[in-house]
């Protein structure tokens, strides 16, 4: 049956066509939808795991066991995997074992937009690189044959264009595989030096073998053109950009596995073109393989490694003329995202930027306290450096830093890698304070469950984590709960903390204001007589608030009632509607 | 056939997913190639975001590069104005007169723009302007504003009512579909 599909629906298809039994994931944009989507098929277990290596390991003993298994994370997820990544290598699998990561050139969603293909060298594991939802379902199925006829884990890479663009797929039965007997082999699985040492050439004769294969599949194909003044090596949806500019004029080398690549296949294409180029973002991953085996070739002195290409831009650097669109002459303001009206995390924020704290930030939506006219927010890096960043920041402090610095951290975030860091707090007694932003969801990447919310991700109610009781086992004794729509007591607590000589640990707890089961007071009002126009009220960035003809109005459409700009209204001009 | 393209654009939470939906549902039963692309995360906090529909006999990039639209589908007037660059010379902007205030225009660091649908008319562009925040009120609802627009499009792009109503029909829950398609007929007619 043929249908539309986003590229992480048509992923998750394959899985359920490919006979995948296991899932685990860490949501992260743009990869989250393929969990999300294969969660809705009954045959598949699939669960979100607290961080992208527990899901990997997940991954690998469910493989292990005898199942085809699975799981997806964006590009800086798989630094976290990294570890069992480089080991996995060597293992190999017993049932077949795909790993889907995507990338974000442009930064849509992402802190920087690293290359995902080095790791696939760096490793030794095979990767595979759709360019629409048709080849995303279609290379899912073929990973996992992949996957145990060499004997490897296998990289299925995404990427923003590829995972959020909707095409046409044509969709199969499921065919599940015979499962497959676990048996213990000490030699392969115990990856201690001795075994170890056996295993590295085992990785590199498969990486030959699969190279040889490289050579013949037909997902590393030439589209004979009819001009051979210009040959270009593609791959992903840079594929995309060469057909919409040239259709079929130049001859194209489209690669489906970009690593290992083939070394004869593209020494051929090379011989039949007069200039070889290479159209692929980021980095010069296929160039810098063309150049090793010795061939002249054009890439990223046309290409920038910095964004996203697209066909007008592929057209003009090869010389092909596009047409441009009229601007305005006009200075259009630019429309960040804002915090959602109503969320609990805006009033801490203006209560810390009150307050004058350094503050080491996060990533969730959260993140978004660095943006005016919040502002508040210093550092941010990567998922859980908040907490063990302030840990650093207060100990090589002047001792008065303690006093002034905080990490904000959200509840999901926290049980990924924040709460390592705040035992390192607890173990190595620094003065530090940390505020856990506990708003009941993974936020940012569309409302996810995690282990402090209760449910899994099918919906059902599981294990709950108490952040109190985790905090105290670490060793934190100060442990305080606040409701971050009352900003006196946020703030006489993050003082008190902020003064106590030992770690202490703040809950700012309130679930998101997007959340279904979440009932709002209704807008607030504003009285245009007693608003004197001091707009104390706008300092908070709330998106229902604006000044019109000198007096704050309130959007009853957005407005949920918080009551946080009340409470910055010294002329009580804000409140319930009678 | 050449291959169509349309960008929805907005501001997040106005309801342009819904309308991309709807759509790829129109263009898929009519036997096309389609490619229909949007960017999530980030961008849907209120930020501005960018649907691309595209339609043909093949249509290989999913996203439409300045020059190239048909018809920019816009949800919001400074949203209209920020794309009129990906308008192909002679094309066409249907703009939601709605303004909604971007932060920098709330925290008083930028002006929101005045007369911006003259200054559009100005370009070698069609724009079709129209307030369909107040006819999707009349229709029953203000989250109807992207039935409005669908109507408005319908008047441009040569599908037959059946399949606009097929699409509708399986793109917006049961109990909304009579406002739906009354909001639907408002912007096609007003």
């Amino acid at each position: 049956m043929k249908s539309l599909m986003l590229g992480n629906e048509a992923v998750a298809r394959g899985l359920y066509e490919g006979g995948c039994s296991f899932v685990s994931s860490y949501p992260g944009t743009p990869s989250t939808e393929i969990t999300e989507c294969a969660a809705k098929y009954e045959e598949l277990y699939a669960e979100w795991a607290p961080n992208e290596k527990v899901a990997l390991e997940a991954a690998f003993g469910a493989c292990l066991s005898g199942k085809r298994s699975f799981c997806a994370m964006k590009h800086v997820g798989l630094n976290v995997a990294a570890d069992p990544l480089f080991t996995i290598s060597y293992t190999g699998v017993n049932a077949g074992l795909v790993i889907g990561v995507a990338d974000d050139a442009g930064m849509h969603s992402s802190q920087n937009e690293q290359d995902s293909r080095h790791y696939a060298q760096a490793s030794r594991i095979p990767m595979l690189e759709p360019s629409d939802s048709a080849e995303a379902l279609a290379f899912a199925k073929l990973a996992y044959e992949l996957s145990e006829e060499f004997d490897t884990a296998v990289l299925l890479k995404m990427c923003t264009r590829v995972s959020h663009s909707q095409s046409v797929v044509e969709t199969g039965e499921r065919v599940l595989p015979a499962q497959k007997k676990y048996e213990k082999n000490p030699g392969k699985y115990i990856m201690m030096p001795a075994n170890a040492k056996k295993r590295h050439p085992e990785v590199e004769a498969r990486t030959k073998a699969l190279t040889a294969w490289a050579e013949t599949t037909e997902i590393n194909r030439i589209e004979t053109g009819g001009d051979p003044s210009c040959g270009i090596i593609t791959s992903s949806t840079c594929y995309q950009y060469v057909k919409e500019a040239f259709g079929d004029t130049y001859p194209v080398l489209k690669l489906g596995m970009i690593w290992p690549m083939p070394e004869q296949k593209i020494r051929e294409f090379a011989a039949a073109v007069e200039r070889l180029v290479v159209v692929e973002e980021l980095d010069g991953f296929i160039e810098s393989h063309c150049r090793s085996l010795g061939l002249a070739v054009s890439g990223k002195e046309l290409f920038s490694n910095i964004g996203e290409l697209s066909q007008n831009l592929v057209k003009e650097k090869l010389g092909g003329n596009v047409q441009a669109g009229a601007a305005l002459d006009e200075d259009i303001p630019a429309r960040p995202p804002v915090m959602c009206a109503g969320c609990p995390h805006r009033s801490i924020f203006y209560v810390l930027k009150k307050m004058n704290l350094t503050v080491l930030g996060d990533i969730g939506c959260y993140t978004l306290g660095a943006v005016q006219p919040l502002g508040a927010i210093d550092t941010t890096i990567c998922m859980g450096a908040s907490v063990s960043g302030l840990h650093g920041f207060v100990k090589a402090g002047d001792g008065e830093s303690a006093g002034r610095t905080v990490a904000v951290i959200g509840d999901s975030t926290f049980m990924h890698s924040g709460v390592t860091g705040l035992i390192n707090i607890a173990y190595n007694e620094s003065n530090s304070t940390v505020i856990i932003l506990d708003n009941s969801i993974t936020g940012m990447t569309g409302h996810q469950q995690n282990p402090t919310t209760g449910y899994n991700l099918k919906g059902d109610p599981c294990a709950k984590i108490d952040l109190e009781s985790l905090c105290h086992a670490v060793g934190i004794k100060r442990v305080r709960v606040v409701d971050p729509y009352d900003m006196e007591i946020c703030q006489a607590v993050i003082t008190e903390e902020l003064a106590a000589k030992e770690p202490s640990v703040i809950i700012s707890r309130r679930p998101c204001a997007l959340l279904k089961y979440v009932k709002h007071p209704g807008p607030i009002c504003s009285d245009t007589e007693k608003c004197k126009g001091c707009k104390a009220c706008m300092k908070i960035g709330c998106p229902a608030i604006s000044m019109v003809n000198g007096k704050a109005k309130i959007d009853a459409t957005l407005c949920v009632g918080c009551g946080v700009c009340e409470q910055l209204c010294k002329f009580d001009a804000l409140g319930k509607a009678e | 056939m050449e291959t169509k393209n349309i960008m929805i654009v907005g501001v997040g939470g106005q309801g342009t997913l819904l309308a991309s939906k709807l759509l790829g549902r129109l263009i898929l039963g009519k036997g096309f190639d389609v490619k229909v692309s949007e960017v999530h995360g980030m961008s849907q906090r209120g930020g501005s975001v960018v649907t691309y529909v595209r339609w043909g006999d093949r249509v290989c990039s999913p996203i439409i590069d300045k020059g190239q639209a048909d018809c920019v589908l816009s949800f919001e007037l400074l949203e209209a104005a920020r794309y009129t660059e990906y308008v192909k010379p002679g094309g066409r902007i249907i703009v939601n007169s709605q303004q909604i205030n971007p932060m920098p225009v709330i925290a008083g660091m930028a002006a929101y723009p005045e007369n911006l649908v003259e200054k559009m008319a100005a370009l070698d562009i069609q724009v079709d302007a129209l307030d369909a925040l107040s006819l999707a009120e009349k229709a029953g609802s203000s989250k109807a504003v992207n039935l409005v627009l669908m109507g408005r499009l319908a008047k441009h792009f040569d599908f037959t009512d059946e399949e606009w109503m097929d699409a509708i029909e399986h793109s917006v829950p049961s109990k909304f579909l009579e406002l739906n398609k009354k909001a639907f007929e408002l912007g096609r007619s007003a």
